[in-house]
């Protein structure tokens, strides 16, 4: 019954998205308000049926409802509560459902946090929200229903995959998904203005802080997806240039450079067209990420073959909303106009500059990624394309754009010179040069490489702080960019240490026997069998001390997990500040002896540290007073609640 | 200067950038390509001998030898097969009898020298390059026999 009740619940908003589409669109072309006023209350409408068919199908989950198909794929009775909850995305049609949902939570905000903004524009973007949850809705409903039965119910389920089983993968989808999604309103924003003919600053103002917090989101997101397989895939890596991650970086690349295409747009006028099509751009990428992670391409594209239904609705919503945009861009960028002129050393020369390295950036991904797929999709032979091709690429194209991040906040809008960007910066510039010498030598063995690294990221910090001594007025949207700038500086120190100095063993242990790391002694103590809730497991105690005294006992585990028998390597982490010590646990060995892995990773939470801050600089940023007209109008509306 | 020059060294500055940026994209590209091979090729001599490359097919079941950390196995397609050998941990998917990617290079003894050994984390199935490998020589062995 439940179920039946979700799959009403989605027909429903998928009926509502059509109206919601329709009539705030065709209101603002021909001038109707009260069509127009449609847009707020479908819009929540929407929201609170996609909100009771997602809790429909979390009921099924939570009670072992296996006669929904989907619930059998992804979930089994003897799964603890909170993964059968985290379960509901665990698969392609449930994490469909809760791509609805955040875009219902996106269209909300929308529709709750635009009093501010002319009643046209906010029929205009949530019409074009509309248009897009009613293609993804009906996507669900036609192709990939998570509310279908399955006759006879099977007794129990197939389980999640126990990879996903896993706190971190909880909160992974969700966040990404919060990010994908949030380049929508972006993306709304810019059609919006598009049809209106009105790309003024006024139009980047409005999606400055939506397009933030949707980078936030996906930062976090990402960050949370490295994190996750660096403690549990087992074996330390925290980023493979796998297309799954590529999948995710892209959007994020183009959204960093849409963020600061934007702040030119709204301060200057300039950059109008270029900003307009990084919206569009920055959005085809995620839906192409959704797409590729979800719709089985990555693992074969002939997985198209045998569902093809799924793969030709997805793409056709791909050629009209992206094609359509395009199309749209097309049409209007005569009227566009250029904004404000500005000299060859100027602020907006710099952004100019970060944008044509992001660009390339996400080029170069975008290639390495979709190139072997390309291939085979032709029939031409099976390729890939490993690390080495991403990492050669990368780091010429970051150094340049990292150094240009010390630079441009303190060049001045519209004209800069030269002598004066010089005399302000030289000490920085000096004092980054000497330390990015001398700090490698701390760690006993100088590299030119992490030298390299750790200058450009003492500059960005010292150029971070002496951006507040130029300008007298401090913004929050200032104080955010600084904190985001220490945040990718943060996040370099971690790159370049843990790239120069990580050190990993492989070796062959008997309980009592040790093996030596970075000063670091790993005794295993010995194996202990454990039950878990679905899974059985080899527990390993692992001592670990530094010149005799004792740093911590560390317990990895290596665990099967009995419905699909799957092998999982649970590392045992001791983190810290300056390094990780890091232990897995391998196949038993003849003679009682077990295959361990010690590594040691310095500096490596340093990565995520990073990120971490760079989100923080980025809700900082988005929470600037100039964004808030809006303050006024909510107060109205709760003194009326 | 005048801005029509301005502009035009701006585009000419702009297109430089381009033009070497796709330079060493496209060279990084070119040598970090790693091509695949089934065991049917590797020992058809059409595989490479010191170059990296991928071989995919099922692991022989009873293969899988152990020697501290050295590891040793057997790749086939059903029809050739290529044994491995590769120092380490092997991933949580591996398997006898299961599909396999590795990535490495050929010696001169015909034993396949594993750097890496692929099992990707979001797949309960075959990787699809193992799954390639066998398809494809089964079907020859079947046009064989006709």
């Amino acid at each position: 019954m439940i179920p039946e009740l979700g799959q009403v619940a989605l027909s429903l908003a998928l009926a509502v998205a059509v109206v919601q589409a329709f009539f705030p669109l065709a209101g603002a072309h021909g001038g109707n308000l009260a069509w127009m006023s449609l847009a707020r209350p479908a819009a929540q409408a929407q929201a609170l049926l996609v909100a009771f068919a997602f809790g429909c199908l979390t009921w099924s989950f939570v009670t072992n409802d296996f006669s929904v198909s989907y619930v059998a794929m992804h979930s089994n009775s003897a799964l603890p509560l909170h993964y059968r909850v985290a379960g509901v995305w665990g698969g392609h049609e449930g994490s469909f459902l809760l791509w609805c949902l955040i875009l219902c939570v996106w269209m909300v905000a929308v529709s709750l946090f635009s009093a501010h903004l002319p009643e046209e524009m906010v029929a205009r973007v949530l019409g074009i929200m509309g248009l897009l949850a009613a293609g993804f809705i009906a996507f669900m409903l036609f192709t990939s229903n998570p509310f279908d039965r399955l006759f006879p119910a099977p007794p129990d389920g197939r389980d999640l995959n126990p990879l996903l089983q896993d706190p971190g993968m909880v909160l992974h989808p969700p966040m990404l998904y919060m990010g994908y999604v949030g380049f929508s309103v972006a993306f709304c924003f810019a059609v919006a203005a598009l049809l209106s003919g009105r790309l003024d600053a006024a139009w980047a103002r409005w999606s400055r802080p939506w397009t933030t917090v949707a980078w936030c989101f996906l930062t976090l997101g990402i960050a949370l997806g490295s994190a996750w397989a660096y403690y549990e895939l087992g074996w330390g890596g925290w980023w493979f240039w796998d297309p799954v991650e590529n999948a995710s970086f892209m959007p994020w690349i183009v959204g960093t450079a849409l963020i600061h295409s934007l702040a030119v747009t709204e301060k200057r006028g300039a950059f109008r067209s270029w900003t307009v099509l990084l919206a569009i751009v920055a959005f085809a990428l995620s839906l192409l990420g959704t797409f590729l992670v979800r719709s089985g391409v990555l693992t074969s594209v002939h997985a198209f073959a045998v569902d093809p239904k799924r793969g030709i609705f997805i793409l056709g919503l791909f050629a009209v909303f992206i094609g359509g945009a395009l199309l749209l861009y097309v049409w209007r960028t005569s009227r566009i106009g250029l904004g404000g002129s500005f000299e060859p050393v100027s602020r907006e020369s710099f952004l100019l500059a970060n944008n044509v390295l992001l660009a390339a950036a996400a080029g170069t991904v975008f290639l390495g990624t979709l190139y072997p797929l390309a291939i085979d999709a032709f029939g031409a032979g099976k390729i890939s394309v490993g690390p080495p091709y991403f990492e050669a690429v990368f780091a010429p194209l970051m150094a340049p754009a990292l150094f240009l991040m010390g630079v441009g906040p303190l060049a001045r809008w519209k004209r800069s010179s030269v002598p004066e960007l010089a005399v302000l910066l030289r000490w920085a510039l000096a004092v980054s040069l000497v330390l990015g010498f001398l700090l490698p030598l701390l760690f006993g063995d100088w590299s030119a490489l992490v030298g390299f690294g750790l200058a450009l990221a003492i500059w960005i910090v010292i150029t971070a702080l002496l951006s507040f001594k130029r300008t007298l007025a401090h913004s929050r949207s200032h104080y955010g960019m600084a904190l985001a700038h220490i945040g990718v500086a943060v996040f370099v120190v971690g790159v370049t240490v843990v790239k120069g100095y990580e050190s990993q063993e492989d070796v062959r242990l008997k309980p009592g026997d040790s093996a030596a790391l970075a000063g670091y002694a790993f005794r295993l103590d010995e194996v202990s069998t454990v039950r878990g809730p679905n899974y059985v497991s080899a527990r390993g105690h692992v001592s670990v001390t530094r010149d005799g005294k004792p740093v911590t006992t560390l317990y990895p585990e290596r665990r099967i997990y009995t419905v699909q028998e799957q092998v999982m390597t649970e590392a045992a982490i001791d983190p810290g500040l300056t390094r990780d010590l890091y232990v897995s646990l391998g196949d038993p060995l003849p003679g009682g002896a077990w295959l361990i892995r010690v590594q040691h990773k310095p500096f490596i939470d340093w990565i995520w540290g990073g990120c971490l801050i760079m989100a923080l600089g980025g809700l900082l940023a988005a929470s600037d007073r100039r964004y808030r007209f809006a303050q006024k109008a909510k107060r109205v509306v709760e003194a009326t609640a | 200067m005048k801005p029509r020059t301005k502009r035009g060294l701006a585009i000419v500055g702009g297109l430089a950038a381009l033009g070497a940026a796709t330079a060493l994209v496209l060279s990084a590209f070119q040598e970090n390509l790693v091509f695949f091979f089934t065991p049917t090729q590797v020992a058809a001599n059409e595989a490479p001998q010191g170059r990296l490359f991928r071989i995919g097919g099922m692991v022989e079941k009873g293969s899988l030898k152990r020697d501290g950390v050295e590891v040793r196995f057997v790749v086939t397609d059903t029809a050739k097969t290529i044994p491995v050998v590769y120092r380490g941990a092997l991933p949580d998917l591996f398997r006898e009898g299961k599909g396999v990617v590795a990535q490495g290079t050929l010696g001169a003894d015909g034993v396949f020298h594993a750097r890496e050994v692929l099992a990707k984390h979001d797949e309960n199935y075959m990787p699809p390059e193992a799954a390639h490998a066998v398809e494809a020589a089964q079907k020859a062995q079947k046009t064989v026999v006709k």
